[in-house]
């Protein structure tokens, strides 16, 4: 997983999908995502174990960039910069 | 007389936007159980940018049904992996379909799972195209009026039409 310092990361917007299994970030997240404009980033809270593979197969998906991914104690957390192709 | 090829793709818009991905599902069951998976793909699918389509073909066709959708139940019966483990004897004892519904339904309401019909209000806001099978409405008598607004009634062909452009195509 990408090691960055995530405090440089400017975020336009948080969401928090605690709680929430699959689809549902994956669906809030799109909404979200789709809201950003180019080269703005989402910052995407998650709980579901799924989110780990589910959330970098969105970001390839979608052509977004996953800017770095950070794991806690059952609580994953993505930085996702919202692609320029859209 | 010549025939003018068309430029562009049809639905390519003046920018020429790059080709979507494609998801066809057929949804053949009416079970709650069976409502989901195609409901949680064809939403993904969307949530990723790709077109998604659900053919809904007979017990299916309860998943769009505007008062069967809201009733669909999971069976007790020839259903080893349900909510209530049961032998099939035990199965068919008047209660145990209700009691599997209710059981099924605490599990997504604790997961925080959007009901049926909340989930297909979802899944349409996203733009996923929803066919409903005009032999099933034949032979179950189901009319228009009873499905659920913005399905599109159609053939095998109209949706093998579709999904023979699709690059996921699934049969639940």
């Amino acid at each position: 997983m990408t090691q960055l310092d995530t405090t440089d990361i400017k975020v336009t917007e948080t969401l928090d999908c605690s709680g929430l299994l699959c689809p549902l970030p994956v669906y809030q997240a799109g909404i979200a995502l789709g809201r950003l404009a180019p080269d703005e980033v989402l910052k995407l809270v998650t709980t579901d174990p799924g989110a780990l593979e589910d959330i970098p197969a969105m970001a390839r998906q979608r052509g977004d960039t996953l800017l770095a991914t950070k794991q806690g104690e059952g609580v994953q957390t993505f930085w996702l910069k919202t692609g320029g192709g859209r | 007389m010549t025939v003018d090829a068309p430029e562009t793709t049809p639905g390519a818009s003046a920018e020429t936007e790059p080709r979507r991905k494609r998801l066809a599902l057929v949804a053949s069951k009416g079970t709650l159980d069976q409502a989901y998976p195609p409901l949680i793909l064809a939403s993904t699918a969307a949530s990723l940018g790709w077109e998604a389509g659900i053919y809904f073909t007979f017990y299916g066709l309860d998943i769009l049904h505007q008062e069967r959708f809201r009733k669909l139940k999971v069976a007790s019966l020839a259903n080893p992996s349900g909510p209530v483990q049961l032998p099939n004897l035990l199965g068919a004892v008047p209660g145990a379909t209700a009691a599997a519904t209710k059981i099924m339904k605490k599990w997504m309401k604790d997961a925080r799972m959007p009901e049926v019909p909340e989930f297909i209000e979802m899944t349409q806001s996203l733009g996923v195209r929803f066919f409903a099978c005009s032999t099933t409405m034949g032979v179950m008598g189901v009319e228009e009026a009873d499905l659920i607004g913005g399905c599109d009634i159609a053939g095998a062909a109209a949706f093998l039409d579709y999904a023979a452009d699709a690059d996921v195509q699934l049969f639940v």
